[in-house]
C-alpha cells in the first residue's frame, strides 16, 4: 500500500484507488486490424523503471488520474488529472 | 544413534522454585492450575507455560523437526524454537512466552505416541534418509506412490494440528492506528527514544515483544532493575505514549506502512493486526543471543545465558543443579552470578583462557560436557554466552539492504547499515552500535527527538551522538557437528553435505536445507548458517553474504491475516418483509437477496400459472442524460442505439476491448435526452467505472451525464399470466393494453399512489412481465400493496432460485455463469444482435474476427437436455468424448414446468449440432447421455407467453 496524492482529494491510501494500466506507450491508433488491436491490448511495456499509469480514485472523487510510478522502488513522482475536463462535456 | 527408547525425562518430585528474587514477575499469592499432557500442574500467575513446567521439573518440551531429538529450553522467550506447544486446541503456541491461565490444556505436538516415547526417533536410526533434500530425493518416484508418501509424511510433520474448525481458538481482529512515531522495541533504548519523541510533542506508539517494557533490564542485576524502575515511571507518566506489550512490528512496507502483531490485545480477541503509517519508525529491536555450535548443542539442559537469567531472575526457577557456563561475554559472567545466587554449583569456562566446549553428552538430557583440554565434567546445565546477532529482520524486511547486495555481500554479523536508511526510519540501541548504557541512552534520546522533528514535518538532521560500530563475535568453535538451525533441524553435517552436492551459495543452501525458514525466521540461525557454509566451502565468512529478508519478519497466523470480514452487505428496501416471510437469503455481489421463501418449485409454478413478484432492487441502474447518449451507447454496447424511440427498451451487450462479454442488460429511452440503463446486480459498479472511463478518458468530447441510481429506485418484477390484471389494479395513467404498451417498452406511471414510477414491460422469466421502479423509500409500500392486490389471483413472492430455474427454461444466459473470461457474444449465442460493420464499438476488431471465425471459436452456448430427464447434472460438470473434454454444463435445474431437467452448456462448435448426443461426466464419475437442442430456449420458443 502506498500513499497517492490525488489532485482532487489530497493524499489518500492506494486502497482507495483502482489500477487501470499503463498509459500510452503501446499505440492504439485507430486501426481496425485485429492484430494491431491485440498488440495494443495484450503487449504491455512493463518496464522496470518509471512508467505512466492510470488509476481511478474509486473510493474518492471518482476521477481517473495519471501517476508516474517507479516499478522497482514503488515511488510516485508525479500525479495529475487524466486531462482537464472539457467545459462542454462536464 | 540409538534405537527408539524412552527419554530420561522422569518427573522430579518437588518444586524447582527458588526463594523470592528481586526482579521476579510471578505472583506467589495467586496459584494457577492447568494440565500438561493431561497431568495437573500448579503454577503462579505471571509464569509462562514453560517457566511453570520448568519449575515442575519438566525438561523436554518438544521433539525436533526431522530427527525427533528431545528438545528443551533454549532462549526462554518469544523466540524459543523448542517450545511450540498446543494450548486448548491452538497449535504452535510459543509456550516460553504465553502466560499460564487457569484451566489451560497444554499438550506436546508432533509426537507419536508420546513426548517421552517418540517412535519417530527411529528416523534417527536411518538418518541417511533425513539428510538435506531427502524429501525431494526419496519421495518422488514412482509417481503412483505419491499419495502414500503424502499420507506418511503428514503423520510425521512436526507442526500442531488445528482441531475442528478452529473456532474455539478465538476471534482475530484488524485495526488502524495513527501515531506520529512508532518505536519497535521497548528495551531501554526504545523507551528512551519514545520518551524523547513524546516530550518533543509527538504521539508515540511503543511496541514491545515481551509482557512488560524493559528488554534485557528485566532479567538484569540490581542496577539494571533500578534503571528500569525510573524509565518505566517516566513512560507511564507520559500521556503521549501508547504502549503495546506482547506485540511485534511485523514489517515496514512502502511509504512507511507498518504492521504490528498484537498477541494479547485483550478480551476474547486471540490476536490483532494493527496497521498505520507513522511519520517516523524508530527501530530499537536490539541484539539477539547467538547459540554456540558443538556436538550435542541441542540436548535439553543446554541453553543460552539469557534463558538461564530469565528462568532464575524473572520466574525464580532453578534450571539445573550442576551448571557449566561457557562465557566469552559479560552476559555469561552475569548468568554465572545469577545461577550461583540461586544455589547452583557453577563452573565458568572463559573462552579467553583458550578452553571451549567440544561436545555435550547425555541420553535425552545433558549429563556430561567434554572440553577442548580433554577433560570431561558432569553437569545437568550448560549455559553458553559466546556472542550476539543484530535483530535486523525488521530493517531488512523494510527494503534496507545491509551491505552490498549479491553474493559478495558480507555475512550477517559483519554487516553495517547502508549509506542511507529510508528518510523515515531511524535506528538506535544495540542494533545501532556499541556503548555504555548512558551512551546508548544519549543516542536514543537524540533519535527520539529526530523522530519528533520528522513528525513535525522537519528533517532528521545530523545526530551529535555516535556509537561505536557493532563488534562481530568470533565464529563458533571449529565444530564438525552440532545444530545450526533448531527449528528446521539442520546440522553442520547437513550443511557440509549440501555444500558438497553443489548448494554452496547461501540462497541455495537456505532453499535446499530449509535452514532459516522455520519459526525463528533465521533470528537464531542465520549467522551460524553463514559460518557453517564458510567452513564447508573453505570460503571467507565475509564473502558468504546473507539471504534476502522479506516481510513479514514475524511468523503470522492465517487468522490474524484474515481478520474479521469487513465487507459491507447491502439490503433492499423490502429486506425486512422478506425476513418476516421466511426468506432464505443469497449473496449476489454486495447484495443480500431472497433465494427462496421455502419452496422454489412452488414459486415457479405460481409464476407460470398465476402471478408472482420478485424484489429486483439490486439490479444496477444508471441514469444517462445529454444529447450524445445514443452515440455513447453505440460505443459501449455491441448493438445499435441511435434509432431507439422514446418509450422503447432494447437489450444490450457490452464487451471489453478483448471482445469478451462484460455485462448485459436493458436500456430504455425515457425522454429525448434521458436514458435509464440496467446492469446485472453484481456488475453494476464495474459497469459504472467502465462507462466513466470512456467518458473521462477516451471520449471526453461526448456530452453525457452519468449518475448511479441503483440505490435510488426500488424495483419489483411482476410476472405471470395474471400480471396485467394485477398491475392494472395498482397503476394509474398508463394504457396497459398489449398494443399501447408492448413487450420491450417503458412508461412513466403512478403506481400504488406513488408518483415518479417507471414501468418496464420485460423480464427474465419468459412470462408476461412488468418491472416497476419506484423511489426507494416507497419500495416496501409498493411490495405490500402488490401482495394485497394480488391475493385473490394466487400471488406468491419468488426468489433468485425460482427465477434461475425459469431463466434456464427460457434459455437466458447469465454473464459470468454461462460465459467466462474467454466468451465473446458470438460464442454466447448473441451474435445476432451484433450488426456487421458497425464502427466505433469497443472491441470492434475482435467482434469482426469472431463473426468471421464463428466455427473456430473454442465453445458455443447450447441448450442441453439429459436423455433421462430425472437426472439433473451438476453445474460445471464436464462434457467428455472419451478422455477429451469438449465442453461443460454452465447452468442446470429441474424444470417443474417441463417435468425434466434443463441445462445450458458451453460446447465445442463441431459437436454442437442440434440433435446430437453428448456425454456428461458427473462429478462422481458417472457418464450421462444428453441431447443438444436446436436452441438454448427450452420453453415457449415462440415467446407467446411474454408477448401476451
Amino acid at each position: 500500500m502506498i500513499p497517492i496524492d490525488c489532485p482532487v482529494c489530497g493524499v489518500r491510501e492506494s486502497a482507495e484507488f483502482q489500477y487501470w494500466g499503463e498509459v500510452g506507450e503501446v499505440s492504439t491508433d485507430g486501426s481496425a486490424d485485429v492484430r494491431e488491436a491485440r498488440r495494443a491490448h495484450y503487449l504491455q511495456v512493463n518496464r522496470s523503471g518509471w512508467m505512466l499509469e492510470r488509476w481511478l480514485h474509486a473510493a474518492g472523487c471518482g476521477r481517473f488520474i495519471v501517476l508516474e510510478r517507479h516499478r522497482t522502488s514503488n515511488r510516485v513522482r508525479d500525479v495529475r488529472p487524466e486531462r482537464a475536463p472539457s467545459s462542454a462535456a462536464r | 544413534m540409538n534405537a527408539p527408547r524412552a527419554t530420561t525425562d522422569a518427573h522430579e518430585v518437588g518444586s524447582r522454585r527458588l526463594p523470592p528474587r528481586a526482579g521476579e514477575v510471578i505472583d506467589r499469592t495467586a496459584s494457577v492450575s492447568f494440565t500438561w499432557d493431561g497431568r495437573p500442574v500448579t503454577a503462579f500467575a505471571g509464569d509462562t507455560i514453560v517457566s511453570a513446567l520448568s519449575a515442575d521439573g519438566v525438561r523436554v518440551f518438544s521433539r525436533s523437526f526431522k530427527y525427533h531429538r528431545p528438545r528443551g529450553v533454549l532462549t526462554a522467550d518469544v523466540n524459543d524454537p523448542n517450545c511450540l506447544l498446543t494450548v486448548d486446541g491452538e497449535p504452535n503456541v510459543r509456550a516460553a512466552h504465553r502466560l499460564v491461565e487457569a484451566g489451560m490444556r497444554v499438550s506436546s505436538q508432533g509426537v507419536w505416541p508420546s513426548l517421552r516415547l517418540d517412535l519417530k526417533h527411529a528416523t534417527a536410526l536411518t538418518s541417511r534418509f533425513t539428510g538435506p533434500g531427502f524429501y525431494y530425493k526419496t519421495f518422488m518416484w514412482p509417481r503412483r506412490l505419491r499419495p502414500l508418501y503424502r499420507g506418511v509424511l503428514r503423520r510425521f510433520s512436526p507442526g500442531g494440528h488445528v482441531v475442528g474448525s478452529g473456532a474455539a481458538i478465538g476471534r482475530y481482529e484488524k485495526r488502524y492506528v495513527f501515531p506520529d512515531v512508532i518505536v519497535a522495541g521497548g528495551g531501554p533504548a526504545g523507551m528512551t527514544a519514545a520518551l524523547a519523541a513524546a516530550e518533543a510533542g509527538a504521539r508515540v506508539l511503543l511496541v514491545e515483544s515481551g509482557h512488560a517494557l524493559g528488554g534485557h533490564l528485566r532479567h538484569g542485576d540490581a542496577a539494571d532493575l533500578a534503571t528500569l524502575g525510573v524509565l518505566r515511571g517516566r513512560v507511564a507518566a507520559q500521556p503521549a505514549i501508547e504502549i503495546l506489550t506482547d506485540a511485534e512490528v511485523i514489517g515496514r512496507y512502502d511509504g512507511n506502512w507498518v504492521g504490528i502483531l498484537e498477541r494479547s490485545p485483550g478480551g476474547s480477541i486471540r490476536e490483532r493486526l494493527s496497521r498505520g503509517r507513522p511519520r517516523a519508525l524508530v527501530v530499537a529491536t536490539g541484539l539477539i543471543e547467538r547459540p554456540t555450535v558443538f556436538r550435542g548443542n541441542d540436548l535439553p539442559g543446554v541453553m543460552l545465558s539469557g534463558a538461564a537469567r530469565r528462568l532464575v531472575n524473572l520466574y525464580a526457577v532453578r534450571p539445573g543443579d550442576r551448571a557449566i557456563v561457557l562465557s566469552s561475554d559479560p552476559a555469561g559472567d552475569a548468568a554465572a552470578a545469577d545461577l550461583s545466587s540461586g544455589g547452583l554449583d557453577v563452573t565458568t569456562i572463559h573462552a579467553a583462557d583458550g578452553i571451549t566446549v567440544v561436545a555435550a553428552h547425555g541420553r535425552g538430557r545433558l549429563e556430561r560436557v567434554t572440553l577442548s583440554d580433554g577433560s570431561s565434567i558432569e553437569a545437568d546445565l550448560l549455559v553458553t554466552a559466546t556472542g550476539w546477532s543484530r535483530h535486523s529482520a525488521l530493517l531488512g524486511s523494510g527494503g534496507v539492504a545491509w551491505g552490498t547486495a549479491g553474493r559478495d555481500a558480507p555475512a550477517v554479523d559483519a554487516m553495517e547499515p547502508p549509506d542511507g536508511l529510508p528518510e523515515d526510519v531511524l535506528v538506535t540501541g544495540g542494533l545501532a552500535g556499541r556503548g555504555t548504557l548512558d551512551e546508548l541512552a544519549a543516542h536514543a534520546a537524540e533519535v527520539g527527538r529526530a523522530a519528533a522533528r520528522l513528525a513535525d514535518g522537519g528533517v532528521i538532521g545530523t545526530l551529535s551522538v555516535a556509537l561505536a560500530p557493532f563488534e562481530s563475535s568470533a565464529p563458533y568453535p571449529d565444530a564438525s557437528d552440532g545444530i545450526v538451525d533448531y527449528c528446521e533441524d539442520v546440522s553442520v553435517a547437513d550443511v557440509i553435505a549440501a555444500a558438497a552436492e553443489g548448494y554452496d551459495s547461501i540462497e541455495l543452501m537456505k532453499r535446499y536445507t530449509t535452514a532459516t525458514m522455520g519459526n525463528d525466521q533465521g533470528r537464531l540461525s542465520a549467522a551460524n548458517l553463514a559460518a557453517a557454509l564458510a567452513r564447508a566451502t573453505g570460503g571467507e565468512l565475509a564473502r558468504i553474504g546473507a539471504t534476502t529478508i522479506r516481510p513479514p519478519s514475524v511468523p503470522l497466523s492465517l487468522g490474524v491475516l484474515a481478520g474479521v470480514p469487513s465487507t459491507p452487505v447491502r439490503e433492499t428496501p423490502m429486506h425486512a418483509w422478506h425476513e418476516n416471510h421466511g426468506a432464505r437469503f443469497v449473496r449476489t455481489g454486495d447484495w443480500l437477496r431472497p433465494d427462496s421463501y421455502g419452496d422454489p418449485i412452488a414459486e415457479v409454478t405460481a409464476v407460470r400459472n398465476r402471478v408472482g413478484i420478485m424484489d429486483v432492487s439490486a439490479l444496477g441502474k444508471l441514469d444517462l442524460r445529454g444529447p450524445d447518449v445514443p452515440a455513447f451507447l453505440d460505443i459501449v454496447y455491441v448493438n445499435r442505439w441511435r434509432s431507439l424511440p422514446v418509450g422503447a427498451v432494447r437489450y444490450g451487450v457490452m464487451v471489453g476491448e478483448d471482445g469478451v462479454v462484460l455485462d448485459d442488460g436493458v436500456t430504455g429511452r425515457l425522454e429525448e435526452q434521458r436514458f435509464l440503463m440496467s446492469t446485472t446486480s453484481s456488475g453494476s459498479e464495474r459497469v459504472r467505472r467502465w462507462l466513466e472511463y470512456w467518458l473521462q478518458v477516451e471520449r471526453p468530447d461526448l456530452r453525457v451525464w452519468l449518475t448511479a441510481m441503483t440505490d435510488a429506485y426500488a424495483a419489483v418484477n411482476v410476472a405471470g399470466p395474471h400480471a396485467r390484471t394485477l398491475v392494472a389494479r395498482v397503476a394509474e395513467g398508463v394504457d396497459l393494453s398489449a398494443d399501447a404498451f408492448p413487450h420491450m417498452a417503458v412508461r412513466p406511471a403512478r403506481v400504488a399512489g406513488i408518483e415518479g414510477c417507471f414501468m418496464w414491460r420485460l423480464g427474465f422469466t419468459g412470462e408476461l412481465s412488468y418491472e416497476i421502479y419506484a423511489p426507494a423509500g416507497y419500495g416496501l409500500h409498493l411490495w405490500e400493496r402488490l401482495m394485497e392486490a394480488g391475493a385473490d389471483l394466487g400471488i406468491a413472492p419468488f426468489g433468485v432460485e425460482a427465477q434461475r430455474t425459469m431463466r434456464i427454461e427460457k434459455g437466458h444466459a447469465v454473464v459470468g455463469q454461462d460465459t467466462d473470461a474467454l466468451t465473446g457474444p458470438f460464442a454466447a449465442g448473441l451474435g445476432r444482435i451484433v450488426p456487421a460493420g458497425k464502427p466505433q464499438a469497443i472491441g470492434g476488431p475482435e467482434l469482426d474476427w469472431q463473426r468471421e471465425h464463428v466455427d473456430e471459436l473454442p465453445v458455443t452456448l447450447v441448450g442441453l437436455q439429459t436423455v433421462d430427464g430425472a437426472i439433473v447434472p451438476e453445474e460445471s460438470s464436464q462434457i467428455v468424448d472419451g478422455s477429451t473434454i469438449i465442453g461443460r454444463v454452465t447452468s442446470s435445474r429441474f424444470s417443474p414446468t417441463l417435468s425434466r431437467s434443463v441445462s445450458l452448456a458451453l460446447l465445442r462448435p463441431d459437436r454442437a449440432a442440434a440433435g446430437s448426443t453428448v456425454t456428461i461426466r458427473l462429478p462422481g464419475g458417472a457418464h450421462v447421455p444428453a441431447t443438444v437442442q436446436s436452441s438454448t430456449v427450452h420453453l415457449d420458443r415462440a415467446g407467446e407467453r411474454m408477448r401476451a
